[in-house]
């Protein structure tokens, strides 16, 4: 490796983003130290192991994540606004949509929807905090050492360009030389396996830490969501971690496992990745799901209707998603016979899907709904998600799919179930927690607004892809000549994708705006919700609740407050064990980083130190005495008597 | 709301529109074989059965906001508690499972139809056509006729033709949509892809998935023709092009991008076509020979122990002495 192809060259746009990424590093530090906040910052931030702290970290990573994969979207969408457009070359585009597929999955959509996890499911089942705090941490910073080590590759060594699916030989040494692939193995490693974490510490978190009468039945649909999902990343995520590390031997160690040569099959790879990528799409939209359910029951002012088919077809969702992966590649060649199997497994996860879809439509039924701004992103879900799992449905059968396959079809598809899936989904999570994590509710009016311009963006940006691909444009192409036709449809989905930008900016201002005039939330429960969250104080103090609620039925809170029971006996406070802050997680994140950045250039050396610096850290947590400390019962009093203005 | 559900219904409506009135641009709803039209057929049909989804969902949407929201009802409204219906449960499980069911029938048969010869075409012999892909082009091998072109493939009307496909590198897939739909190009095995041309024309073909830096121009051109003119254009390429060597084919590999070209012999010859999937398929690895021009002794530790190894040899030898015979 020379030097001058350390730092990617040429390219304008990037030299325009080095020089942006410097000056705000340097604002940063210098602003840190002028406002004297790095001792804020480490012992508040870098060293929590609070939930909903470093839920609010997920959030923020998941923010900037989608700021950078949505610039990536308008480069492409700009790039081929036009026909023979000279606004990008081929190789950048193929980085930018590859990075573009990455980042919105694995750094948007994952940690978004893990952030929100973190902060609410504690709270929605009266814990203290998750089953393993400290793991917690360690989870988070993987994934953020992750997401920064593959954000980085764009200035330093080339982003990967063998598509967000990587297929081999394609992203193989042979046809892909520069580090970009590296990139690609060693940060989606590192995150997924700080996901991994995520996986096992919530399944625990579920099962064990729930309140007393908090039966499974009982659960918030949107913690039964994340039980199912948790248990959906257990399986599929150790396919990623072999698929990846298989990857990795054969791009810096030369094996041949997916290799053109010596016995390596590319087919492998797809089978590897499908297998573990299938499962993933379901790993971001049950939670979504979750959420749509927790906030359609609390603005119709009713009980989720079906509770019992919701639980059971999410179930039978997820034992599907292991049973589809070969949909990706009906064209490999396999026959009529797997195509066949596989068209049916597909086509029955439309059954449970539309039995949510109907559930949720009946919870409506002689219900009072408002329509708040987390409910507006609900409403717009349902007709538009259903119009996303038609086509899917019609991509299922695979005969029709040897048409459909790398088409704009397919990708008009595939943003059509994720964006009003997931994006809205976690968009209403957010809208509706956010009062619980700051204190305050966004401003209702920007939120709205920042709402039409995203729901008719995005259908304007999506819809004529669907024609596109019918007119036989395929995915991935950096440019079209202009009698291919394709003009005019690409110009109306661009300025779409510009209204959606708009969108997402307005939402980002309101942040902003509403933490300058929104009021402070008083009581806790602005929206008269019906789940445990509600009935603590916002924002929650870092025990969470200061008695262990006691719960008799589904939406517990809901029920106390109609029936006038108490959540929490009557007595005294008694003082509560909690973890201590460590800032090992956090340093174990900066080494796994730098371990994966060397491993991308092939420096073994100092690789090495960096794995053995892994590994004494592990060595220190193994023999370290952490008890914890306890917050006594006078401070809790206090604390309680502050937030509540009254002695509960 | 309102404005947004007209809209969305009217988007609906126009895309439903411009889909069934068979607008000419959409090539895949504008069939020139029997393959395509059959493809064609189970979109549209699909697209109606989708289109009834759809529409019962969007009612009933429609039906619960106009009618339930918080403004139409009384202050003082509570809404009832209500658990779930066993029947209505059960009806919208039994009905989406009647639809994939019925949807399950059409997709067997038709991916079954796809797959296979077409129907009214198994008697008649197939021309056989390779279409290998290398960055980033098309090479078509025609061993009955022993020629070869490059970036563009002539073939008869009416009659069956039988693709077979393997890559020089990354997975490509081969697309001419008003044909039939696509099937992949690897660099270990062949698949093939059946179609026929019902209607004379130029039709777009091309790579459709994504291989690298020369993807988007990865186009070719496929022209049907009668069968006269088709023999007219063999015996027009016998007597004007030049003979392929496996230098210039191994020269050819290695460029980029390349415009039309055309030999009167194939590298089949001197460059066989990776073992064939769709034929061996049972007998495992596909791993018998390497792609590249380099001709790599065979590994025969890979195949030591598998059942079928003689025959797969034997019927390899076979099909290279054929194809060079002529």
């Amino acid at each position: 490796m020379k030097w001058d192809e350390f730092f990617v060259t040429g390219e304008p746009m990037i030299y325009g983003a080095m020089v942006s990424i410097v000056l705000v590093s340097i604002a940063i530090l210098v602003g840190l130290t002028y406002f004297k906040k790095w001792g804020y910052l480490w012992r508040e931030w870098l060293t929590t192991v609070d939930h909903k702290r470093i839920g609010v970290m997920y959030i923020l990573s998941a923010l900037i994540m989608l700021f950078r994969g949505g610039v990536d979207a308008l480069l492409m969408r700009t790039q081929l606004a036009v026909p023979e457009s000279g606004f990008l070359d081929s190789q950048h585009y193929n980085e930018i949509f590859t990075t573009h597929g990455v980042i919105m999955i694995l750094f948007m959509a994952m940690p978004f929807v893990i952030g929100l996890m973190n902060v609410v499911v504690p709270l929605q089942i009266g814990a203290r905090d998750v089953a393993f705090p400290r793991l917690n941490a360690v989870s988070f910073w993987l994934f953020f050492a992750g997401a920064m080590l593959f954000n980085i590759s764009f200035v330093i060594g080339g982003s990967p360009d063998a598509g967000w699916s990587a297929y081999f030989p394609l992203a193989s040494l042979e046809f892909s030389p520069t580090v970009g692939n590296n990139f690609y193995s060693l940060a989606l490693q590192i995150s997924g396996i700080g996901t991994l974490m995520t996986g096992v510490n919530f399944i625990v978190t579920i099962l064990k830490m729930r309140a007393p009468g908090m039966k499974l039945m009982r659960m918030p649909m949107f913690t039964w969501s994340v039980l199912i999902t948790n248990v959906i990343i257990l399986f599929a995520f150790p396919v990623l971690t072999v698929a990846l590390a298989l990857m990795m031997f054969d791009r810096v160690f030369g094996s041949q496992f997916f290799t053109m040569a010596n016995g390596g099959m590319d087919m492998l790879w797809a089978n590897l990745f499908w297998v573990w990528g299938h499962p993933e799409v379901y790993i971001v939209i049950l939670p979504a799901f979750g959420i749509f359910s927790d906030i359609i029951s609390t603005f119709s002012k009713k009980n989720l209707y079906g509770y019992k088919s919701m639980v059971f077809s999410m179930v039978i969702i997820s034992l599907l998603s292991f049973l589809v992966w070969a949909h990706h590649f009906y064209t490999m060649g396999a026959g009529a016979m797997v195509n066949g199997f596989f068209s049916i497994t597909t086509m029955l996860i439309a059954v449970p899907t539309g039995v949510k879809i109907f559930n949720w439509l009946f919870t409506l039924r002689k219900g009072k709904i408002t329509f708040t701004s987390p409910m507006l992103y609900a409403m717009a879900f349902i007709p538009i998600f259903t119009f996303g799992g038609v086509t899917g449905v019609m991509l299922a059968m695979a005969s029709a799919d040897y048409q459909y396959h790398n088409t704009m079809f397919l990708v008009a598809h595939f943003h059509y179930v994720l964006i009003p899936g997931t994006v809205f989904g976690v968009l209403a999570g957010l809208h509706y927690w956010f009062p619980k994590i700051f204190g305050f509710r966004l401003n209702e009016r920007r939120a709205k607004t920042a709402f039409w311009l995203i729901v008719v963006g995005f259908n304007v940006a999506f819809m004529p892809l669907f024609f596109l691909g019918l007119q036989g444009m395929t995915r991935r192409m950096y440019t079209y000549s202009a009698d291919t036709g394709f003009g005019p449809l690409n110009m109306i989905a661009t300025i779409g994708a510009f209204v959606l930008a708009i969108g997402f900016v307005v939402l980002c201002y309101n942040f902003y705006y509403s933490f300058r005039h929104s009021p402070r939330d008083e009581h806790g429960d602005p929206w008269d919700a019906r789940t445990l969250e509600w009935s603590i104080p916002s924002p929650v103090p870092v025990y969470n609740f200061a008695k262990v609620p006691h719960v008799e039925s589904q939406d517990a809170f809901w029920h106390a407050k109609k029936h006038n029971v108490p959540l929490f006996k009557e007595g005294p406070y008694e003082e509560i064990h909690m973890p201590n802050n460590s800032g090992q997680p956090f340093i174990l994140g900066v080494i796994m980083f730098f371990a994966g950045f060397f491993l991308v250039f092939s420096w073994f050396i100092p690789a090495l130190i960096a794995g053995i610096g892994v590994v004494i850290m592990l060595a220190v947590r193994s023999f370290e005495r952490d008890h914890g400390y306890h917050i006594s019962a006078k401070e809790i009093a206090a604390t309680e008597q502050k937030l509540r203005g009254d002695s509960v | 709301m309102k404005n947004k559900k007209r809209w969305l219904l009217t988007t609906i409506l126009i895309s439903i529109i411009m889909l069934l009135s068979g607008c000419n641009s959409m090539v895949v709803l504008n069939p020139k074989g029997p393959v395509a039209k059959t493809q064609s057929d189970t979109i549209i049909f699909s697209i109606l059965m989708m289109a009834f989804v759809l529409l019962v969902v969007y009612i009933l949407f429609v039906f619960m906001l106009t009618k339930y929201r918080s403004s139409k009802t009384s202050d003082d409204y509570e809404p009832p508690h209500m658990e779930g219906n066993k029947w209505l449960e059960l009806i919208w499980t039994v009905i989406p499972i009647i639809i994939v069911a019925i949807l399950s029938v059409v997709t067997v048969r038709t991916t079954n139809a796809v797959e296979k010869v077409p129907a009214g075409y198994e008697t008649q012999k197939p021309l056989v056509i390779y279409a290998a892909s290398s960055n980033w082009k098309w090479h078509f091998s025609y061993p009955e006729e022993n020629i070869e072109t490059v970036n563009y493939v002539n073939i008869p009307t009416n009659r069956p033709v039988e693709f077979r496909l393997y890559s020089y590198g990354p997975i490509t897939s081969f697309w001419v949509p008003q044909l039939g739909g696509q099937k992949y190009a690897m660099s270990d095995m062949v698949t093939k892809l059946n179609l026929v041309a019902e209607h004379e024309g130029s039709f777009m073909g091309k790579n459709s998935n994504f291989s690298g830096k020369g993807f988007a121009q990865m186009e070719f051109e496929v022209l049907a023709q009668t069968p006269a003119e088709y023999s007219k254009w063999v015996k027009d390429v016998k007597d004007t092009a030049p003979k392929l060597t496996e230098q210039e084919f191994n020269k050819l590999l290695k460029t980029e991008i390349v415009g039309r070209k055309s030999f009167t012999s194939t590298h089949l010859g001197f460059a066989p076509a990776p073992m064939d999937m769709s034929e061996h398929g049972k007998s495992g690895d596909s791993k018998t020979e390497s792609t590249d021009s380099s001709k790599e002794p065979m590994d025969h530790s890979d195949m030591s122990n598998m059942d079928h190894s003689n025959m797969d040899m034997k019927d390899m030898n076979d099909n290279s002495s054929m194809e060079s015979g002529h």
